[in-house]
């Protein structure tokens, strides 16, 4: 049986973590790869990179993370963050990473999803979407409706029509976050997880709300997702990735067990 | 040396840090030379069937990867690497390799898991079970250790070469071939500490069978 992944985000800007991420023993903190290979030793099922750095000359300092991780990390992860092209793919994907993340760049020109399956193949390509809770209008009858820029910017798209046209163009993964649940650590929206994971064939990841593995176990129980991503449930030390896994399989959620 | 068979069939690098890691000598080539001086050979894949058997042809690389089999080269297929190591696979009306008997399919749409339609590709970690079947490849694996896979088409070889198997809403082959000519469909560079093991232990093979 497919396990359902366990997914760690990490916030990169300039080649160092925006937060930084405490570690019994010596990993050097703010060190995206040491922490990626923390990670990566207490089971994590693949790792997410976010970029957020904002001058476009200086992304040349992820591609070199990009790199080092994958020397040292041996299961899949994402970059994303700022990719606006076929040629930021392909700078990513050739600097090892398996998968490349898109957001707002394909809001605003979905094309670049069917590009990207067509050049890498839709197994690389997954699609960020951020989502705000909204009254269920002409441009949002799902209730759900997707926002650019964390949130501050309402594009007026339906999340589940998005997410369905994401499919057909070709993307191979969808990245799912509440603007609502984010940073509240209440749990997923699971309404949300349910209604976009039941729409689709391609797995979505569900992300925002993470406050316990209880959560997590809810997300792909209740609201059928593939995976969880988790940001600082792990980055502050409230659990290991170990102990979650194990919470959940408790919970009867298929968790990969051995590393 | 192991050679990592380049025919354009996606990014290989992944398979070389794995190697690197490890302190195994190895190198990415689509060179006959190269090839025929390696102690063992390991055939990634990324990609479309129909065209990598094309790049093949057209290259030579399948008669020289026959060549080496037959004279004993251990040789390890991964992913669809090891669909085209088959008789044929319905993707793009392909035939493949001839190495070992058997064909492929694709996941059908309809099959359910835990009561929901399945996801196609199969993408996630999966464990694999029958580690008795490949002793050697699986040293030190425990039984039902999970891989990482992505792909919508799996192996279908026939039953002698049926080693390992995989549940995804049907059982299928994960592991097959023989002794020496073995193929995966799951990504050992991309399956953390037991897929290192099993490029390690195909590594201490080929050493002892030169």
């Amino acid at each position: 049986m497919l396990c359902k992944r366990v997914i760690p985000c990490l916030d990169v800007r300039d080649g160092r973590l925006t937060k930084g991420i405490k570690f019994e023993g010596n990993v050097d903190i703010g060190d995206p790869v040491a922490t990626a290979r923390a990670y990566y030793e207490q089971g994590a099922d693949e790792i997410v990179f976010y970029d957020i750095t904002a001058s476009h000359e200086r992304r040349d300092i992820m591609l070199d993370v990009v790199d080092r991780v994958a020397s040292q990390i041996f299961i899949p992860f994402s970059v994303g963050g700022g990719i606006r092209s076929v040629e930021d793919m392909r700078a990513v994907l050739l600097s090892g990473s398996e998968k490349v993340s898109v957001n707002s760049a394909a809001v605003k020109d979905p094309d670049l999803i069917r590009r990207g399956a067509e050049a890498f193949g839709s197994q690389c390509v997954v699609l960020g979407m951020d989502v705000l809770r909204v009254e269920p209008t002409g441009n949002a009858p799902s209730g759900y409706e997707v926002v650019i820029h964390g949130g501050r910017k309402r594009m007026g798209m339906d999340a589940l029509q998005w997410a369905r046209e994401a499919e057909r163009l070709g993307a191979g993964e969808i990245c799912l976050n509440s603007i609502d649940a984010d940073g509240t650590k209440d749990g997923y929206e699971l309404t949300l997880t349910r209604l976009v994971a039941d729409a689709v064939r391609i797995p979505v990841i569900a992300s925002g709300g993470a406050g316990s593995p209880h959560h997590m176990a809810e997300a792909t129980n209740m609201g059928h997702a593939s995976a969880a991503l988790i940001a600082s449930i792990v980055h502050y030390g409230d659990y290991t990735i170990a102990g979650i896994k194990e919470l959940m399989r408790q919970k009867g959620v298929p968790v990969r067990m051995s590393w | 040396m192991i050679a990592i068979v380049d025919y354009e069939a996606g990014n290989l690098t992944s398979v070389q840090r794995g190697l690197d890691y490890l302190d195994i000598p190895c190198r990415i080539t689509s060179d006959a030379e190269t090839i025929r001086q390696a102690l063992g050979i390991i055939f990634p894949g990324v990609g479309a069937a129909g065209q990598a058997m094309r790049t093949l042809r057209r290259t030579g690389l399948d008669e020289l990867l026959r060549e080496r089999v037959e004279r004993g080269v251990p040789l390890l297929g991964i992913c669809l690497g090891s669909q085209i190591l088959l008789q044929s696979t319905p993707e793009n009306d392909t035939r493949g390799l001839e190495l070992i008997p058997g064909h492929c399919s694709r996941f059908d749409p309809d099959l359910t898991e835990g009561g929901l339609p399945i996801n196609i590709p199969h993408m996630g970690w999966n464990a694999v079970y029958g580690a008795d079947k490949a002793p050697l490849l699986f040293s030190g694996i425990e039984e039902g250790t999970e891989f990482y896979f992505v792909h919508a088409y799996y192996p279908v070889p026939e039953e002698p070469y049926w080693l390992m198997s995989t549940e995804y809403g049907v059982r299928f082959c994960s592991v097959l071939g023989r002794d020496g000519l073995w193929a995966v469909q799951f990504h050992p560079e991309k399956s953390g500490r037991p897929g290192l093991t099993l490029l390690n232990n195909f590594h201490d093979y080929c050493r002892k069978a030169l």
